[in-house]
């Protein structure tokens, strides 16, 4: 009988670790050698693909479809605006300060909408997130219906705003990208895999479905306040209509189901596609949104898995691989 | 006499809610998915009668006769090219792909009639009432959409109870495998009850035209509407969805009449009212778990 190991790490994913390596070494030095307007739409894509590895983290490990994550990036957006505005702390550190208000909002919101099963879970989840953009559209200290613009950066030059925001992006993108990744690879991630694919099964292997299900969704409130946070910090005025807007989660959707729902690397290639798909289609308005809707759902129908799906079951390549295999050695 | 007044309309347009809610409750009962994209399907119903009344000058309710069966064949395809094809995965494939399709209407409407709102005029019909006495009158209008939500239910109640299609329908919900192996094709079943859902909705679309002025992005607010008459309803019970209309609808009024921001966001909180303190609704029939 030839030895046998069980590893995880493959060459795929050695090759992996040195590109995302290279990666954050690019994003790293951008400043010395982009321009700001690089910058500038780099925060946009870093926001997209942590929006998308959040819902991603929602729907493809945790079987939760929330249609109301926008809840969480206008939260985090006001709460931006309310902490560096009315109550003078540093704006940069409100990014990080408004994603745990989101989580804390998460728990009496999943108070709510985990009393929802599967589909009307979806349904639940998008009337809260309406009801929280009406409640902000009633509130005079926040601006009803016109919104609120953020002060607070006026005094600092433009170029170190700028920069200040630009770090902030990469440092959360890091953050959510590592976070998750680290998250699904521990004991609990084993668990929430588990639950997804049989929650009975899983509950009788002693994994506690609903704590590890409200894990999970507090855990994406946070990476989606800090991203509407980031948002914000970067367009300088919240409204509700705006900042509440279902169209936050239908990117984070699009990007998710074109790239490969339930992997790591699908929204990473998700992200790619929307950005190039946005610029150069953007001017096309609402047949750029048309085409997007039409290649999600003929994903769904067709290959499921989406784009990286299809690279992984032809190729049988990991980049960031979560599953141990059985190795010969002979 | 001004919140007699105030509650009564909230009870009539209970009436419009419980059109909306309808096939929404009907495709769960049967399938249990929901179509993200019932409200942008009532929308594109009344951007149908807007078309047919600019382009001949029919009457809207004319109009009906048109968009209806239009609308029911486009269910009826629906589920059987797009839908049919996802049975047996789990929610998440019908849940994403309505809701692209949702997106896809949305835009389509958007490209084909502008973002300005549009109303529908039925000549004269929308503006006639009944005087009640003691100065309270209702609309002729919001009345009739009352009966024909009525006679919908009505309708429905006696397809699924009494006929042989409703009973295989009843069969079909409560065990598909079984049903299957009695000979039921269910996803001929799924076509028929899309087709219901979407002739429904289309009708609740021309009526909600006519009613009030409506735009491209009008279909996500009816869709919660109707899911909340459900929910505050109670799942499995077509005349909870009547009464769940009527609560939404009355707490739409009050909460306008307090102040004019507040009428959706009140008929929101009435319904997490109602599913924090009653959870499977007010009418819910004890049904198997699943």
């Amino acid at each position: 009988m030839a030895p046998v190991a069980v590893e995880r790490g493959t060459r795929a994913s050695r090759a992996g670790a040195a590109a995302a390596a290279v990666a954050l070494a690019a994003l790293l030095t951008l400043p010395l050698w982009g321009g700001a307007a690089s910058m500038r739409q780099l925060v946009e894509i870093i926001a997209l693909l942590v929006l998308a590895q959040m819902w991603n983290l929602l729907a493809g490990y945790a079987g939760l479809i929330s249609i109301g994550q926008q809840a969480y990036v206008g939260l985090g957006g006001y709460t931006l605006v309310v902490l560096a505005d009315d109550l003078g702390v540093d704006p940069f550190v409100s990014v990080a300060l408004a994603g745990a208000v989101a989580a804390l909002l998460a728990l009496p919101t999943a108070a709510l909408v985990f009393r929802f099963q599967g589909a009307y879970f979806a349904v639940g989840t998008w009337a809260v997130a309406e009801v929280y953009r009406l409640g902000v559209a009633n509130t005079g200290a926040l601006g009803r219906g016109t919104g609120r613009t953020l002060k607070a950066v006026f005094p600092l030059a433009r170029e170190t705003r700028e920069l200040v925001t630009y770090f902030v992006a990469v440092a959360l993108g890091v953050a959510a990208l590592v976070g998750v990744y680290a998250f699904l690879r521990s004991r609990f991630g084993l668990g929430l895999m588990a639950v997804r694919d049989s929650a009975s099964a899983a509950d009788t292997l002693g994994v506690d479905v609903f704590r590890t299900q409200l894990a999970v969704y507090v855990l994406a409130a946070f990476g989606t306040g800090a991203t509407g946070a980031l948002v914000y910090l970067n367009l300088l005025r919240v409204s509700p209509d705006a900042a509440f807007s279902i169209n936050w989660t239908a990117a984070a959707i699009f990007i998710v189901v074109i790239g490969g729902l339930g992997t790591l690397e699908g929204p990473v290639i998700g992200t790619a596609v929307y950005f190039t798909l946005r610029e150069t289609l953007g001017d096309y308005g609402s047949w750029y949104m048309i085409l997007l809707g039409a290649l999600a759902v003929g994903a769904m129908l067709v290959y499921p898995r989406g784009l990286w799906g299809l690279v992984a079951d032809r190729w049988d390549v990991r980049l960031f691989p979560l599953e141990r295999r059985v190795v010969s050695r002979g | 006499m001004a919140w007699v007044d105030t509650v009564l309309q909230g009870l009539l347009l209970g009436g419009l809610y419980a059109l909306f809610a309808t096939g929404l409750s009907l495709i769960f009962g049967v399938m249990r998915i929901v179509n993200l994209a019932h409200g942008d399907f009532s929308i594109l119903a009344a951007f149908g009668a807007v078309a047919l009344v600019d382009a001949l000058g029919w009457n809207p309710l004319l109009a009906l006769a048109a968009v209806v069966p239009a609308m029911a064949l486009a269910g009826w395809l629906l589920q059987r090219v797009v839908l049919n094809r996802l049975l047996g995965q789990g929610i998440l494939p019908p849940v994403l792909v309505t809701f692209g399709l949702s997106i896809v209407i949305q835009n389509a409407l958007l490209e084909a009639f502008s973002a300005d709102s549009r109303r529908l005029d039925p000549g004269g019909l929308d503006t006639a009432s009944l005087a009640l006495g003691a100065g309270l009158a209702v609309g002729w209008f919001s009345l009739v959409t009352l009966l024909v939500a009525v006679a919908v239910l009505v309708g429905l109640q006696l397809f699924i109870g009494r006929t042989r299609l409703g009973r295989a329908l009843r069969a079909s919900a409560d065990d598909p495998g079984t049903a299957a192996l009695m000979g039921i094709d269910d996803r001929r079943l799924y076509a028929l009850a899309m087709a219901v859902s979407l002739g429904i909705v289309a009708v609740a679309g021309i009526f909600l035209g006519v009613r009030t002025t409506f735009s491209f992005s009008s279909g996500p607010d009816r869709l919660l509407f109707a899911f909340e008459a459900v929910i505050i309803g109670g799942l499995g019970s077509l005349w909870g969805t009547l009464v769940g209309g009527c609560i939404l609808g009355v707490a739409q009024t009050t909460g306008a009449r307090l102040s004019p921001g507040w009428g959706i966001l009140t008929g929101h909180l009435v319904f997490l009212a109602v599913l924090l303190l009653r959870p499977h609704g007010l009418f819910a029939r004890p049904r198997r778990s699943d």
